[in-house]
């Protein structure tokens, strides 16, 4: 029966990968309801398609952030930090959170995309700034190794793999695996340990996070011109295992598989971290039920009064002589899908803190940046919410953990919401599933994304999952697809040091760039540090006086 | 004659699968990890056939009566496999596995004899075609027939003892049908007749549980005596008896034995509430058998017992069975005591009781969900729940057999800030157990117990809480919630606990 379903269900989404309007035609088991959720690729593409209407008011504010993801959130953060509340912030969506967002089901919250923050590195100071605001850090946010609110601390156990049938602690393939390649483990690891302690010639950390903090010995930048797999094979290293590992890490991080990601990129994410935290070890991760999404909501407490939600910019125009007094100013114009008026906001400082792929749709002139810009790759990402009566069971091997990751899979395996809860009751939960679609180019796999319907993503994540689980059809009560058409920076071969980057990450007289794509890719703390930064170099503009959070 | 034969082939295919089946079963009942026990019982119980079939070649003479002989043997062993390994798993600390792989290999050397043995005796009346094909056909179906009944209708009906037995007994059946078929052709066929009664004989008086049977064989099926079984959504809740010996199973784990249950709540209870004359309000956490609440109630001073216990079963079948309702003096029917079906944790977090005295009697840390019932976030959840001069308890598994996961609990008490006290007493059918007072200040015994006590005295209390040099301190981190490292101390420390 449990079989049957099982085919049933990979038909189906088979059927459904092929032929989309005939997935209702096979004996699929009916799926649960659950509805359909992510950035809007219609409104999309209505900005890029243009035609809208004339602005039907204007107002004048000294800054005006472009989006409201974490490095928007984080530029709106330090500016009330700093004591200056002169600001709006516009979101296309109707709450801010970008990627950190959570969702709410029966069974709780659960994240609708980010849902870790490793410790924060000692560089990392304006996050350990934030976790200290938030009362989840304390003592001196700077310290080496400060204590972590226990609550937050992902609970043991930690993550597990599924390969062969069988359920094993621990991300690295172990249960049968030869004693030469868990030599070539123990070499990988002991390198990216020695990356970790490595200084470039200018004595700068070799792999800092944030990122710009990073050492630019040339030879550490030439890392960025070859791929990870290319630099693991030079290396020596040749198990099968360790590539299915680190090109799993480069998918989880970067969306991208490790034959497109930069080495540099590649080992940035082994070697950056050096978080360390009082009692706990090294690799724990700070995780609660929402994902990233109280991280989101303790930035955004500050700026509540100051968002405009549901209000996308279609037009960025630097004005230099007509603008508002001082030497020229800013015009965006945001349009506002709710009643589809454009309102027109003539600001002194743009902070831009949306993704740059939009830039060459809404900035007029600025030829440079617009080429540069067209540079970005990124990627789309499948996340599913499979609201479940009950955990799922494993009756032989590791037990559930936080992270369960299927070795051999397209997708990255899936969280679960209630892992950090103190219950003893078995209960209802939310498996939050994750696919980046990382096997074609990122156009292709938008179409792919994009083409395919609720139910046909919710029955293919289905039918992986009961590789494990076969139980999960009869477990599930809801399965939420979100879609995220792009959802972070590709850091590819040559992009890290290629030089567009750069050009969006130095300062300017009145347009600063924010957004976590500056940085080439997509985490928490580098979203968090463009933000602050333009913030920063705004208050400076202004004249205003702050402490930075910054290293 | 030849039809009779081939469905003796089909009985003998039954009785051998059934009896793989019963090993792996109790293996996988009572060691866990049944993918593992599954797999090694049968490779090694068909690795023992191919012996069996090997060895068959130096059976020359006498065909009949060797299959007759071996078919009781079959009988009696396979019979009462699945009661030996029972017994030995529960009343000795006999190498479970050793005994349980010597056994498969027996069965599975005999059962191996007897398809090559019938084959050579059907040669003489039919083809070797058809004898291979017949017999086979004949083999595999009883396999068949067996692997269905067996889930389905045996082992919930008769469970794993009296399956074995039935089994054993169809074995010896077919064993006295050969004499009757080949009777000409054996010389001595009253005395493998004799041979045969006398295992029928055993094995239906062990089926029967009547007192015909041996004191031995009784025992082993007494072993077994289950007075109550269910599952709740939770665990599942066996109580057996033997003799005037009740026992708690919740999970395969021994909860109690009440021949000396009252050793472990005395010294559960005792040690820190009769220290407390002014305790007016106890809380109680996990106990849902009524125990240590009846150990509570002997202090005319307590006012309330709130006892929280997960599950609905247990606190229903202790406030309901007769038996069990004795044993605990109807503890759970006293109006003073407040029962809470609810997650302990949740239950301490939502609530802003105090309480003079909190006994936390939850079951050992056997896995991660439990673990963190026994974490610094929870002894720090629990210390807002003392009142000023409260004290808490805390069972804290075995300081000799876990004597890591013991100390693991008080390093992760002292690490709430609370001063922890560590105690053991000697419970004998759990061997020697510890449990830990933590309070916010300093605690010294009692010099006097105020209520009837059995086992504790005051000029025997200090002793409980010397520690001899095999249970003494040793270094152990803290159990937290993002390490669990006393699910990993507990586990490592009772598998080398031969059982």
């Amino acid at each position: 029966m449990k079989r049957r379903d099982f085919l049933g269900a990979a038909s189906a989404s088979l059927a459904a990968a092929t032929l989309p309007p005939l997935a209702g035609c096979t004996t699929a088991p009916p799926l649960p309801p659950g509805s359909l959720l992510g950035p809007s690729p219609a409104l999309g593409h209505r900005l890029r398609d243009g035609g809208l209407p004339a602005p039907a008011e204007t107002l004048r504010v000294p800054v005006l952030i472009v989006g409201g993801g974490i490095s928007g959130l984080s530029a709106a953060w330090k500016l009330s930090r700093a004591g200056f509340d002169d600001y709006l912030l516009a979101e296309m969506d109707g709450e801010p959170g970008g990627n950190s967002r959570a969702g709410n089901t029966p069974a709780g919250p659960c994240p609708l995309g980010a849902h870790y923050l490793p410790l924060p590195t000692r560089e990392a100071t304006a996050t350990r700034e934030l976790l200290a605001e938030l009362g989840v850090l304390s003592g001196d946010p700077r310290a080496a190794k400060p204590a972590y609110d226990e609550r937050y601390l992902c609970a043991a156990p930690q993550e597990r793999l599924y390969r062969h049938g069988l359920w094993q602690e621990g991300l690295l393939p172990v249960h049968g695996v030869a004693a030469g390649e868990r030599d070539q483990y123990a070499r990988f690891l002991d390198r990216m340990a020695a990356f970790r302690r490595a200084r470039g010639g200018d004595g700068r950390r070799a792999f800092a996070l944030p990122m710009a903090l990073s050492s630019r010995d040339a030879a550490l930048r030439a890392l960025d011109r070859l791929s990870m797999r290319d630099w693991l094979r030079q290396q020596g290293f040749d198990s099968a295992n360790l590539h299915w590992y680190v090109d799993y890490a480069c998918r989880d991080d970067y969306g991208a598989g490790s034959d497109v990601v930069s080495a540099w990129a590649g080992i940035h994410y082994f070697a950056c971290r050096n978080g360390e935290a009082r009692d706990v070890a090294d690799d724990i991760v700070l995780t609660a039920p929402d994902g990233n999404a109280w991280l989101a909501r303790g930035l955004a407490a500050g700026v509540r009064g100051r968002t405009l939600t549901g209000a996308a910019a279609c037009r960025v125009a630097e004005s230099g002589e007509r603008g508002a007094g001082r030497g020229g100013a800013v015009e965006v114009d945001l349009w506002r899908a709710a009643d589809g008026r454009v309102l027109r906001v003539v600001a002194e400082q743009l902070i831009w803190a949306a993704p740059l792929y939009l830039l060459p749709h809404v900035f007029v002139g600025n030829d440079a940046l617009k080429q540069a810009a067209r540079t970005w790759t990124h990627a789309p990402w499948l996340v599913a919410n499979l609201t479940l009566a009950a955990e799922p069971e494993t009756p032989a091997g590791a037990p559930l953990a936080w992270d369960n990751v299927l070795f051999d899979s397209p997708g990255l395996g899936y969280v679960v919401s209630t892992h950090q809860t103190l219950r003893q009751r078995p209960g209802p939960t939310v498996l939050t599933y994750y696919q980046a679609l990382a096997d074609v180019a990122p156009t292709r796999g938008r179409e792919l994304l994009l083409g395919l319907s609720r139910e046909a993503w919710a029955a293919a994540v289905l039918s992986e999952l009961a590789r494990p689980h076969p139980e999960i059809h009869e477990l599930a009560t809801r399965v939420d697809v979100v879609r995220y058409g792009h959802a972070m920076a590709r850091p590819t071969v040559g992009f890290v040091w290629g030089g567009a980057r750069e050009l969006f990450a130095a300062d300017r007289p009145r347009i600063r760039f924010a957004h976590a794509d500056v940085s080439g890719f997509s985490l928490f703390e580098e979203a968090q540090y463009r933000g602050v930064l333009a913030a920063e170099r705004t208050l400076q503009q202004l004249g205003v006086r702050f402490t930075t959070s910054l290293a | 004659m030849s039809q009779a034969l081939l469905f003796s082939v089909f009985v003998v295919a039954s009785c051998g699968l059934a009896y793989e089946l019963i090993a792996g079963a109790l293996a996988s009942y009572l060691l866990g990890d049944s993918v593992t026990q599954f797999s090694t019982v049968i490779g090694s119980y068909l690795f023992a056939m191919g012996i069996g079939s090997w060895l068959s070649r130096y059976i020359v003479r006498d065909l009949i009566a060797r299959f007759v002989q071996i078919e009781v043997m079959v009988g009696v062993i396979g019979g009462f496999s699945a009661a030996a390994l029972f017994f030995l798993f529960v009343w000795l600390s006999a190498p479970f596995q050793l005994l349980l792989y010597s056994l498969v290999l027996a069965i599975g050397i005999l059962v191996g004899l007897e398809i090559p043995l019938i084959m050579r005796i059907l040669k003489r009346q039919l083809a070797f075609k058809d004898v291979v094909s017949q017999v086979l056909t004949f083999d595999y179906l009883g396999a068949l027939a067996v692997s269905i009944l067996f889930p389905v209708l045996l082992v919930p009906h008769l469970g794993l003892i009296r399956s074995g037995l039935f089994f054993g007994l169809l074995n010896v059946l077919v064993a006295l049908w050969a004499i009757h078929l080949f009777r000409a052709q054996l010389p001595s066929a009253a005395w493998l007749r004799g041979q045969c009664l006398a295992a029928v004989a055993v094995l239906v008086a062990a089926f029967a549980g009547a007192g015909a049977a041996t004191d031995f064989a009784e025992a082993q099926l007494y072993a077994d005596d289950i007075v109550h079984a269910e599952s709740s959504p939770f665990q599942r809740i066996v109580v057996t008896r033997w003799k005037d010996d009740l026992r708690l199973h919740l999970n395969n784990n021994l909860q109690f034995s009440s021949r000396d249950e009252y050793r472990y709540h005395e010294a559960l209870v005792h040690p820190g509430l009769a220290t407390l004359p002014g305790a007016r309000r106890v809380l109680v956490l996990g106990g849902g058998d009524g125990l240590a609440v009846r150990e509570i109630l002997k202090y005319p001073q307590v006012e309330s017992v709130t006892l929280v216990d997960l599950d609905p079963a247990m606190t229903r079948l202790f406030s309901t069975a007769p038996a069990l309702r004795a044993l605990n003096a109807d503890a759970l029917l006293s109006p003073k005591v407040r029962t809470i079906n609810a997650d302990a944790l949740k239950w301490l977090e939502e609530s802003d009781e105090r309480f003079d005295f909190i006994v936390v009697d939850f079951p050992d840390p056997s896995n991660f969900a439990i673990g963190k019932l026994y974490s610094s976030a929870f002894y720090r959840l629990l210390e807002k729940h003392l009142a000023e001069t409260g004290l808490a308890v805390v069972q804290s598994t075995s300081p000799l057999y876990a004597r890591q996961s013991f100390w693991c609990v008080v390093t992760t008490i002292e690490s709430a800030g609370l001063v922890a006290t560590p105690y053991h007493a000697l419970v004998p059918s759990f061997g020697e157990w510890g449990f830990v007072i933590a309070g916010r200040r300093g605690y010294a015994p009692p010099a006097t117990y105020p209520v009837p006590t059995r086992f504790l005295t005051p000029a025997t209390t200090p002793a409980l809480f010397e520690f001899p040099a095999d249970m003494a301190r040793v270094d152990a981190e803290v159990n937290r919630l993002n390490n669990q490292v006393l699910v990993r101390y507990f586990e490592a420390e009772w598998r080398r606990v031969i059982r």
